[in-house]
This record gives C-alpha cells, sequence and structure tokens, in this order.
C-alpha cells in the first residue's frame, strides 16, 4: 500500500527530502537556545557586566533568527511537499477511474469515488504533512532535549527518563481505545446523516402523511445514541490534557525540589540556578514532542482507512484492456453473436444471457423487446465491448471484438445509453464529444436527424445555450434528443439506440427512425423499446426474456408465433372500441407473466 | 421552454453563488454580523448547559490563575538557593524548599483536579451541544413550509448537518475553551508580572502586542487563503461529481483523456489554492515561536543589564533586580509565547466555527409553516337520533368538527367533495402561474388533469393539500373553507402517492405502515393485497421483514411504486392525490401498477395528473391545462369528438412531457 502511495509523490519528491533536513536544522537552534541561555543566566548570576553578556546575547538572536529561517523554510517545502503529493494522489485516482470497464464501475458507487478522490485524499495529505514534518523532529527532539538535560541536569534528568514513558503509555493508551469508538462512531454518524438525507427528499411525503413528530423521535433516538457513543470517546480523549499537565507538574515539582537540593548540597558544581531554569525549558520540549508523536499517529491511524480506499481504486486491474495488436479497420456493420453466454460476475449464480446465437446484417434495423430484466441492455453491451463475454464470441464486421483497438471499435458502435448524461456546458460542447472537430453545419444537421434542432433554435442563445449539471434544465425528451444527435456525429457503422425515446413523443419517435433511416442507410440500427411502435418497422424485431431469444422475425411473424409480443401490442395498441375485451386479454397476459417477471429480477437466464 | 432555460439558468447561477458564499465567509467585513453570531452561540451554548457550563467557566479561570502561580514558587525557590548555595548548607534550606514544594504540590493539586473536570464536562457539552444543535436544526425543519424545499437544493440542506455542524466542533471543543484560558491566563500573567517588575512586565506586554499583531496580520490572510482553498475544493468536488456520475457516457465516448485533462487544470487551481493557505498556516507558528525566542533573549538580556547596572525596580512585591525575579520572568515569557501560539492555531477555526453557527441560525431563523386552520378531524359515531357526534374511539366514521364564532361546534361528515373556485394562484408574487382555474370533484368522483410539463397540473394539487396557498378564489373541503382546516387535519385527509418514490430505510412493512402508524400487520398486508404488492413482496428474502434501504434501491422502479400505493391504502383517505410515474417500467409492469391504482381509486374522491393517458379514459371529468389555464373540460368520449388538444395529445402528435 505505502508503495503505491509513494508512486505519487514523484515530482515533489525534493520537497518531502528537504522538510525534515530543514527541520533538524530548526531543532538544533531549538536545543541549544536554552542552552546558551542558561550559561547567560548564570553568567548574571556571578554577576557579569553588561559588555560581558552581550556575546551570549548576539549568538541567541543569531541562533533565534537561523531557527525562524529554518522554520519559514520547512513551512514553505513541507507545503509544496504535500499539497504536490495530494494533488499527484487526484491525479492518479481520477486517471485510475478513467481506465475502468464497465465492470469497474459497477464495483465503486459514484458517491464513493467522489469521497475517495476528496475527503480521503485530504486525510492521507494531513497525515502526510504530519509525517514528513515531525517524524525526524520529535524524535530528535526528545533524544537531544533528554541528552542536554543530561549534560546539564545531571543525576536530574532522570526524572525525564521515568516520566517519558510513562505519559507515553497513557498517550497511546487513550488512542488505542478511542480509535475503534470512532471508527464505529462515524460509521453510525454517516447513517444518522443518510436518514436526514431520506426526510429531506421525502419531505413531500413526510408533510401529506403528517409524520413531522413521527420523524422528530425517530431522529431524536438516533441522533441521542450517535451522542452517546461520540460523548464516550471524547471522554476518554479529553483525559490527555490532564495527563500532560500532570507530567509537566511533575517534572517542575521534581525540578524545583530537588534542583535547589543539588545546587545547594553541591555548592553549585553539580547544578547551577541556570542550569535549573533550562531543565524545566527541555522537560516542557520532550513532554511537548511527545504529545506530538501521539498526535501524529492518532492521525496516521485516522488516515489509514483513507489510504487503503485510495490504493483500492488506484490498483484496480481494468478488466478490458486493448489487444496488443488491435485492429483498427472495420469491413461494415454485421454483427455476430456465437454461442454467446455472459455473466456479469465469476461468481454470479445465474447467466444473464445464455447461448445467444445471433447475426444481424450491416444495414439492418434491428429491434429488442423484452421485460425488465430480461438482458437487453447486456446483450447490446457486448457490441461495443463494454463488458467481454463469458463465453463463445461477439463479432463486429467479421472480426471478434476483442481484437479492435478499444477506441475504434467505440467510435464505430456509437451506443445511446439507457441512463444517459449531458455534461455542464453548451449544447455545442456537449455534441462536440462525438466529434472534436465537428463543424457547425455538422451538428446542426444531426440535430435535424435528431429532432432536437427545432428546439434548440427555440433556446435564446441556441447552439449555445448552457446546460446544467445533470441536464436539469432541457426536459426528458430533449435530453434524449440531444444524447442521439451526439451519436449520431461519430458517423457509426453501428449505432446502438438503448430506449433513448422513452420520453419522446410517439410522431418524433417516428421522425428520428425516418431520417435514420435515410441519412444512415448503411449502418447497423439496433433500437431497444418498451413501445411496439417504435420496432415495429423495423427489419427484424428479436424478443428476449430472461435471457434466452424468445421470438425473432419481422411484426407479422411475431404476431402469429410471439405470445409476449402479441400481448405487448394489444396492449399498447387498444382503441376505445375493442377496450372491453383488449383489457380482459391484457390482463390475464399480464398476470402470467407477472410471476415470471419478478423472479427475472437481477437478470437471470437460468430456471430457479 | 425559452424561458424556462433562461428561469433555470438564473436559478442555476444564483444557486452557484450560494454555494460560493457558503464557502468564503470573509474574515474581514461584516465584523458586527460575526460578533452577533459569537454572542448568539455562546448564549445558545448556555441555554443547552445552564448548569453545566459555568461549572466549566469557573474551573477554566481556576486553573488559568493557578498556572500563572508556579513562577512565583520558582522566584521563591531560587531566593532561597542564591542566599544558601555558597554556604552549601543544605539543613537550612530544607524547611523552607520543602514548604515551598508541598505548597506548589497544592497549587496543582486543585489546578489538575479542576482541569481535570472541565475538559471531561467540555467533553460532554461538546458533542451535547452538537447533538442538542441537530435535534434543533431537524425539528425546525419539519416544521418548515414545502416552498423552502423546492427553493433550496437538497445538498445546500444538507451540508447545514455535514459540514456546519462540523464546523461547532472544534469551535465548541477547542476554540472557545482555549481562548478564555489563554485570555485570563495571560491576565494572571500580567499580574504576577506586575507584582514583581513593572517595567519588565511593560518590555514583556510590548513584545507580546507585537506578536498579536503578527498573528492577526498573518492569521487573516492565512483564513483568507483558507477560504481560498475551500472553494477550490467545491469546484473539484463539483466537478468530480459530475464525471463520476456520468463515467460510462466517458467510456462510450473515449473521452477519458480530454476528461483527465479538464480535471488537471482545476486540480492545478486547487493545489496552488491549497499550497498558499498551507503556506501561511505552517509559517505562523515558526514566526510565533521564534518571535517568542526572540523576546526570550530580549528579556534575559534586559534582566542582566538591569542587576548589572543596579536600576531601581518598581513594582508592587518592592523587590529589587535579582536573579531570582529574571528567571521566573523567562518561564513567564515562554508562558505568554506559547499562549499566542495556541490562539494563532485557532483562527482557522474560528472562521470556519461563526460562518457554520451564522448559516446554522440562518436555517433557524426561517420561518415555519403558519396554521390558522382551527376545524379538526375527528372520530365519530351516530347517536340514537342519527346525530354526529364525537367519539374519542377511532369509529372509522370521520367528521369535520367546526367551532363558529357564536360557540357552537358542528360536527360535518368527512365526504371527500372538493371544489376550487376560481382560484389564481403564483409562486412568486405578480408571477402567476393559475389563471381562474375551477374545479368541482363530488366524492367519488375521478378527475385527471392532463397537459404538457409546465402547464400547472402538480400545482393545483400542492393548493389542495395547502403546500401552497391560493392568491385568490376558494378552496371548499366538504363545504368547509380548507383555509379554516388545521394543516396537519386536511392533509391527513388527502392520499397522496408522488411521481417520485420515496421510501424510507426500515422494513417493507414499516414503509406501509407509514401511511398509519396504528395499523396492525393485518391491515398493512391487506392494503399490500389491494394494492396488488402482495405478491412480490412475498417472495422477497424476508417477505414483508424485508428492509430497505438507499431509498429501496434493491426494488424495482414499479415495485417501489406499488410499496407507495400500499402506504396510502392503508392510511385510507377520502380524497386521493396520484400523481403518475414518468419514468419508463415495461408494459407489463405498468399493468400491474395500473391495476394498483385503479384499486386505491374506487370509491374515493380522485385526482390523477396523467403522464400517460391510458390511464386518464375512464376518468368522470378530464380537465386540458395549457399555460395555467383550463383550455378543454369534459369525459374521454366528448373531449376526443371535439378534436382539440385533448385528441391530439391522445393520438401522440403532441408530447406529454
Amino acid at each position: 500500500m505505502i508503495k503505491t502511495l509513494m508512486g505519487s509523490i514523484r515530482d515533489y519528491k525534493r520537497a518531502a527530502i528537504a522538510t525534515p533536513i530543514i527541520v533538524s536544522g530548526e531543532v538544533v537552534m531549538e536545543v541549544a537556545i536554552p542552552f546558551v541561555t542558561a550559561q547567560l543566566i548564570d553568567a548574571i548570576q556571578k554577576g557579569a557586566t553588561v559588555s560581558e553578556m552581550l556575546p551570549y546575547a548576539g549568538i541567541l538572536v543569531a541562533m533565534a533568527l537561523a531557527s525562524l529561517c529554518f522554520g519559514i523554510g520547512a513551512g514553505i517545502t513541507c507545503s509544496q511537499a504535500s499539497c504536490g503529493f495530494a494533488k499527484n494522489l487526484r491525479h492518479d485516482v481520477f486517471a485510475a477511474v478513467q481506465r475502468f470497464s464497465f465492470a469497474n464501475i459497477d464495483q465503486f458507487s459514484s458517491s464513493s469515488l467522489v469521497t475517495r478522490l476528496t475527503t480521503d485524499i485530504t486525510n492521507v495529505q494531513l497525515a502526510y504533512m504530519m509525517i514528513i514534518r515531525t517524524a525526524i523532529r520529535c524524535p530528535l527532539i526528545m533524544i537531544c532535549g533528554i541528552v542536554m538535560a543530561f549534560v546539564m541536569g545531571g543525576p536530574l534528568a532522570i526524572v525525564f527518563v521515568i516520566i517519558v514513558p510513562l505519559l507515553g503509555f497513557g498517550l497511546f493508551k487513550v488512542i488505542r481505545t478511542v480509535h475503534p469508538i470512532f471508527r464505529a462512531v462515524f460509521r453510525k454518524y454517516d447513517a444518522l446523516n443518510e436518514s436526514i438525507e431520506e426526510n429531506v427528499t421525502g419531505m413531500r411525503d413526510v408533510k401529506s402523511y403528517v409524520r413531522q413528530d413521527f420523524e422528530k423521535k425517530k431522529f431524536g433516538a438516533a441522533a441521542q445514541d450517535v451522542c452517546a457513543d461520540f460523548t464516550r470517546a471524547e471522554k476518554i480523549l479529553a483525559l490527555n490534557a490532564p495527563m500532560m499537565n500532570f507530567a509537566i507538574d511533575l517534572v517542575f515539582v521534581v525540578v524545583i525540589g530537588f534542583g535547589s537540593w543539588l545546587i545547594i548540597s553541591s555548592q553549585g558544581l553539580l547544578l547551577n540556578v541556570g542550569q535549573m531554569s533550562a531543565l524545566t525549558t527541555y522537560g516542557f520540549m520532550i513532554l511537548m514532542s511527545l504529545m506530538m508523536v501521539s498526535m501524529v499517529f492518532a492521525m496516521i491511524t485516522m488516515a489509514q482507512e483513507s489510504a487503503e480506499r485510495i490504493v483500492e481504486v488506484i490498483e484496480t486491474e481494468p478488466t478490458i484492456k486493448n489487444p496488443k495488436h488491435p485492429v483498427t479497420e472495420m469491413k461494415d456493420g454485421s454483427i455476430d453473436f456465437d454461442d454467446v453466454t455472459f455473466m456479469y460476475s465469476e461468481k454470479a449464480e445465474h447467466r444473464a444471457l445464455a447461448e445467444i446465437d445471433l447475426h444481424i446484417k450491416s444495414g439492418e434495423t434491428f429491434g429488442i423487446m423484452g421485460g425488465t430484466g430480461s438482458a437487453k441492455t447486456s446483450l447490446i453491451n457486448l457490441i461495443s465491448r463494454l463488458y467481454d463475454v463469458t463465453k463463445g464470441s461477439v463479432k463486429v464486421g467479421g472480426v471478434d471484438v476483442r481484437d479492435y483497438d478499444l477506441e475504434f471499435l467505440r467510435n464505430n458502435v456509437a451506443v445511446v445509453l439507457q441512463k444517459n448524461v449531458l455534461f455542464s456546458g453548451t449544447i455545442k460542447e456537449n455534441l462536440r464529444w462525438g466529434k472534436a472537430d465537428a463543424t457547425d453545419d455538422e451538428i446542426r444537421e444531426v440535430c435535424e436527424l435528431a429532432q432536437a434542432d427545432e428546439f434548440i433554435q427555440g433556446f435564446p442563445h441556441k447552439y449555445d445555450t448552457y446546460i446544467e449539471q445533470g441536464g436539469t434544465n432541457v426536459s426528458g425528451g430533449q435530453k434524449q434528443r440531444l444524447c442521439i444527435a451526439r451519436a449520431l456525429l461519430k458517423h457509426p457503422k453501428v449505432l446502438i439506440l438503448d430506449d433513448s425515446t422513452s420520453a419522446v413523443d410517439t410522431k418524433t419517435d417516428a421522425l428520428i427512425r425516418e431520417g435514420l433511416a435515410t441519412y444512415l442507410p448503411d449502418t447497423t440500427k439496433i433500437i431497444i423499446a418498451q413501445r411496439t411502435s417504435s420496432v415495429e418497422h423495423a427489419d427484424r424485431i428479436l424478443i428476449l426474456d430472461n435471457g434466452h431469444i424468445a421470438g425473432l422475425g419481422t411484426h407479422d411473424e411475431l404476431m402469429e408465433t410471439c405470445d409476449i409480443y402479441r400481448d405487448t401490442y394489444i396492449q399498447q395498441n387498444r382503441t376505445g372500441e375493442d377496450e372491453a375485451g383488449a383489457e380482459a386479454e391484457g390482463d390475464a397476459g399480464a398476470q402470467q407473466t407477472a410471476g415470471r417477471d419478478e423472479t427475472a429480477k437481477g437478470g437471470a437466464a437460468d430456471e430457479r | 421552454m425559452s424561458a424556462n432555460n433562461d428561469a433555470a439558468r438564473k436559478q442555476y447561477e444564483e444557486s452557484r453563488q450560494n454555494v460560493a458564499r457558503r464557502q468564503v465567509p470573509e474574515p474581514q467585513g461584516r465584523k458586527s454580523g460575526r460578533r452577533g453570531t459569537l454572542g448568539r452561540l455562546i448564549r445558545t451554548l448556555f441555554s443547552f448547559y445552564p448548569k453545566m457550563l459555568p461549572i466549566v467557566v469557573v474551573c477554566i479561570v481556576i486553573s488559568a490563575i493557578l498556572s500563572a502561580l508556579p513562577a512565583t514558587f520558582m522566584q521563591r525557590a531560587l531566593e532561597v538557593v542564591t542566599a544558601h548555595w555558597q554556604t552549601g548548607d543544605w539543613d537550612a534550606a530544607s524547611g523552607q524548599i520543602g514548604g515551598i514544594v508541598l505548597s506548589l504540590i497544592a497549587v496543582y493539586a486543585v489546578a489538575l483536579t479542576s482541569t481535570t473536570v472541565y475538559t471531561r464536562m467540555m467533553a460532554i457539552i461538546t458533542q451535547g451541544s452538537l447533538e442538542k444543535f441537530r435535534e434543533k436544526l431537524f425539528d425546525h425543519m419539519q416544521d418548515l413550509p414545502i416552498s423552502y424545499f423546492d427553493q433550496h437544493q437538497r445538498g445546500d440542506i444538507m451540508s447545514h448537518y455535514t459540514n456546519d455542524i462540523d464546523t461547532l466542533r472544534q469551535m465548541i471543543s477547542q476554540s472557545l475553551p482555549n481562548i478564555t484560558l489563554t485570555v485570563i491566563t495571560c491576565l494572571s500573567v500580567v499580574g504576577v508580572m506586575v507584582y514583581y517588575s513593572v517595567p519588565m512586565a511593560v518590555l514583556v506586554i510590548l513584545g507580546v502586542a507585537f506578536m498579536a499583531y503578527m498573528t492577526k496580520v498573518l492569521g487573516s490572510r492565512s483564513a483568507r487563503n483558507f477560504v481560498a482553498q475551500q472553494k477550490e475544493i467545491g469546484v473539484v468536488e463539483g466537478h468530480v461529481e459530475e464525471i463520476m456520475n456520468g463515467q460510462r457516457v466517458v467510456k462510450v465516448f473515449c473521452h477519458e483523456e480530454a476528461a483527465q485533462e479538464d480535471f488537471d487544470v482545476r486540480n492545478e487551481k486547487l493545489f496552488r489554492a491549497s499550497r498558499a493557505a498551507n503556506m501561511y498556516t505552517n509559517t505562523l507558528g515558526p514566526i510565533l515561536m521564534n518571535l517568542g525566542n526572540l523576546m526570550y533573549v530580549i528579556v534575559a538580556l534586559a534582566g542582566g543589564i538591569f542587576i548589572a547596572v543596579g536600576a531601581p525596580n518598581p513594582s508592587i512585591s518592592g523587590l529589587g533586580f535579582s536573579i531570582a525575579v529574571t528567571v521566573p520572568f523567562l518561564n513567564m515569557t515562554r508562558q505568554f509565547a506559547g499562549q499566542i501560539g495556541q490562539i494563532s492555531q485557532q483562527i482557522n477555526a474560528v472562521v470556519m466555527g461563526l460562518a457554520g453557527a451564522e448559516r446554522l441560525f440562518e436555517l433557524m431563523d426561517e420561518q415555519p409553516e403558519e396554521d390558522e386552520g382551527y376545524v379538526t378531524l375527528v372520530n365519530a359515531q351516530r347517536s340514537e337520533g342519527d346525530e354526529l357526534v364525537e367519539s374519542s374511539a377511532r369509529t372509522n366514521i370521520w367528521a369535520w368538527k367546526h367551532p363558529h364564532r357564536d360557540g357552537a361546534v358542528e360536527l360535518v361528515p368527512l365526504k371527500g367533495d372538493v371544489r376550487l373556485s376560481h382560484v389564481d394562484f403564483g409562486y412568486k408574487p405578480g408571477h402567476t402561474v393559475l389563471h381562474d382555474v375551477s374545479v368541482w370533484a363530488k366524492p367519488g368522483q375521478k378527475i385527471a388533469f392532463v397537459g404538457a410539463t409546465g402547464a400547472g397540473k402538480t400545482t393545483i394539487t400542492n393548493l389542495i393539500n395547502r403546500f401552497y396557498d391560493i392568491a385568490d378564489g376558494k378552496i371548499r373541503y366538504d363545504g368547509i373553507n380548507v383555509n379554516k382546516i388545521k394543516k396537519d387535519d386536511l392533509r391527513r385527509s388527502l392520499g397522496m402517492v408522488l411521481q417520485d418514490v420515496n421510501l424510507f430505510t426500515g422494513t417493507v412493512m414499516d414503509n406501509i405502515r407509514y401511511g398509519r402508524l396504528d395499523a396492525t400487520d393485518g391491515e398493512c398486508m391487506a392494503a399490500a393485497r389491494l394494492a396488488g404488492a402482495d405478491g412480490f413482496i412475498k417472495r422477497l428474502p424476508d417477505g414483508y421483514n424485508t428492509m430497505l434501504t438507499d431509498n429501496g434501491s434493491n426494488l424495482s422502479q414499479g415495485q417501489r411504486q406499488l410499496i407507495s400505493i400500499a402506504r396510502a391504502a392503508v392510511a385510507d383517505p377520502p380524497v386521493m392525490i396520484l400523481d403518475e410515474a414518468t419514468s419508463s417500467i415495461d408494459t407489463r409492469t405498468e399493468a400491474i401498477v395500473q391495476r394498483g391504482m385503479d384499486a386505491l381509486m374506487s370509491g374515493r374522491t380522485t385526482f390523477v395528473i396523467a403522464h400517460r393517458l391510458s390511464t386518464v379514459r375512464n376518468s368522470d371529468a378530464i380537465i386540458v391545462l395549457d399555460h395555467g389555464r383550463i383550455i378543454e373540460r369534459g369525459s374521454h368520449d366528448e373531449l376526443i369528438a371535439k378534436r382539440g388538444t385533448y385528441y391530439q395529445l391522445y393520438t401522440g402528435a403532441f408530447e406529454l412531457e
């Protein structure tokens, strides 16, 4: 894990190494200053003249200035090193996600990726900064401090040898006890915040069922529970301050008591007043750095989990990679599924697709229908190699998709995803995702085809209209049409529309299909739909059911042979006159299939 | 649509600015506001812990004052040492030193006790206050009108609970006690200094004043950069969120490299901002520490010079300059410098904490939903004379209890007769979105609203349950003006099935029971059967006890809708408002959902907001809306025959959504 993280230091290595070195200089000054001060005090006590004092003062001022420079220098290098490290880390995590395949993306929720890229990296950054600043500093101060204490205080310094381990033990004990409590309570705290979010989202339900008091009570109980745990941890943490104070107090008492005895009984030989004063300073210094070490330790333990989560992303191997000798030529838009079986993961219990044999001719318009979980999307995802088959092979233009260059393949097999997204930016910027150097005329052409030009012209800024994050300022139907236009810009050999016109009215839907047929006669067009009207006129229609082929043929053929298709068609095309009869029929059909539909959840091709 | 886009954009920009404002608490400006916030925060904390907090303050004061005393013990010990060290006669000194050590131990014992007490209590107070803030905020939020939730983005509301309350944690647990401690310690140290030597005290105070000045200058710069860094973090977070959500699209369009470049630009900006912020924070400590070192040297030297030249020492104690006075001064100087260093570390926390507190108070000051209604919904029963009388038991007969001005109380049976007459409404004053809308629904009738996005369908239902109040006209429920009905009771008599289903974390049973808290398991299951949800629920791994999390994400869209229908069914209200789902579910599931809806509607007055026209046909009346006006009304057959807008919608020539 540490090796992976270290890989992100790169160009900030120099700053990272410089920091502890400069810090060491600061430490040396810090330790030396009380030593010289002690001599100055001793000189004063012995009745030195002003001119005798000045050299000491000069040295001290010089040392303080040097320490100041070191301090500022270290502050700058450690900021450079830690912020640079964080920047590289963010870059690396983001880059890792860009390499993800769809299967990889499925593993991580997008909100968890956001947390990893922000909060987690910030935690690691803080810990890293603390490490390079204090990893050398604190042990050095402690060692130098104790050495100096022995040099100056002689036997009196033994007090530190006793107190330091005791305090150290106490501080670490506290952290060890508190850390697991915090870990558990933070999980509860996240759940609490999630419940607030749920409440805010469902406020209309809360209010229409008049459940405000119920919600208050529920929240109050949960919040108090979290608070009790937090307080327990915080109370233990609160022991730190008295422990620290106790150690400092003890040093002070010992120094005053035994120090006085030592000075008097040795007539100032073993210890003098200046040294006695310096001892308290060293004591303070040593104990403070001990406290610091315990804080750094706490921080590292906290950051450890974050680091693990970051490394998990960086080390995730993309499940789909470019082949060694990629093919960058595509003969035509023909598609062949040869005995294709597909599972979402090796451990999955059910096959999403089972032994599919399917051959689509280049230029064919091909409709796909089927209920939820019938694996329509799973099927088409294999064509542009968003997932790899588990068994069998998928060929486009006669070549196995796994042999193509990925970017080439995806530029030639354009998919309009079911859950589609527009990005914040102008309409033009969004469309140019399809082709970076598309001219305004090209853009307009595809928008006309996708029946989007008309409404875009209605916007005050036309093609420069700004699309908000998530495309919230266009309607569902408009969004779908923009997404189709974006895919058309690729001029693909295969175009796949995955339920991409569900929010578009039937008339516009028909216009889009007509446009595609005339504009892209050679492109293979695959249309997944819920409405029979969207696929009725396709060359062939495939009916999927639980990952199996339940029907394949023209509209007329399927009306004869396929129950599912016929039932759906009748249900969707009921007219006023035959309503009564159709309703009964449709009901019966739905009733029969309802059970099957629900068991199919999760995309199972196998019978249970 | 164009106007819509403009408005949306404006709203978006406003919300962006809000975000920016949220993350940019100006450390300089609006001082009085900040001070007001601080005062209010402290008052609130005292109101949470009226007994414990004063004890804490007393303990802090004791600890602070006592922490100034060791210097005096040092001075007395050194005096004894100076008097005896040349003779080496320990026995003569031991009595005095022993006394000093014992009283020092006594002082420490008291100080340690009070420190232990106040840190422990602060642990309780910190977490307790955060909890009380949370609860107060949440409780207040429940009482806010729905317009608040329509106008504020969910992320912004959530940030009150996550970011804003979290900023208070360090402020309460560290900053406030530390600052109190520092101020009192400094005051007592100044006292002790003046006791020993006025000139030396002046010297130290001048030095400290300079350090304080540096802290203020550098600290406010540090805070400003810190805030700038927060803003860049916000930008990166927003960008990352967008890309992560659209990662599949990025892949499909082979846009990975472009996305990386975009990200790197923002990443670089964040790097620069955070480097600047950290540099100030990281150098402030060493600067202050070494200023302390310099002051230490100056004090030592000055002490030496005063002793050497035998300068007079004006002081309260009347002691002359001696080594015994100088050494404790050195310790006090260090203590002083240390305290300034302590405060300097709290600056960022204080600035962020106050900004957080201000935003919390802003939410707490939002006006709660007002309710002047006095007509309530009560259980009733038929007396012998077939008159309606109020009943304390649940009778399944409901009545409106209407107290009249003359003192008479009328019981009106709850039937579900809803009439809107000449209703005008606008979300913003002067911007009317509904014009002269009149709708009559007799008990048991089904009324459907049809029209394009933004025609005002949802708005009408928002008025019936008084999520919003009408500008002009009247809405009567069973003949009673809805303004007179208590909002809670009005809403209890109306069922709502929203197009976006919200399920709460809990079991399926809990979620159905949300409709009526005292419903038995049997009643919940009956409701599920009515909705047609029983079948799939039984097939879930734990049946009705299956846990739903994350808004029921483990269920399909159709299944979630069925649960929400069951929930409305168990509430069993006489009037239902159904907002059909727009999202596409497959035809079979849709049929099941439709049957559930039909079952729910039977025997109730129902308002349906139709997004699919297949459900509308058997309505008693179909109301076609356009730009907030009713343009057609009638039964399905009448409207089809008319060949107007409805006909065009129905034949698919117009887009509904």
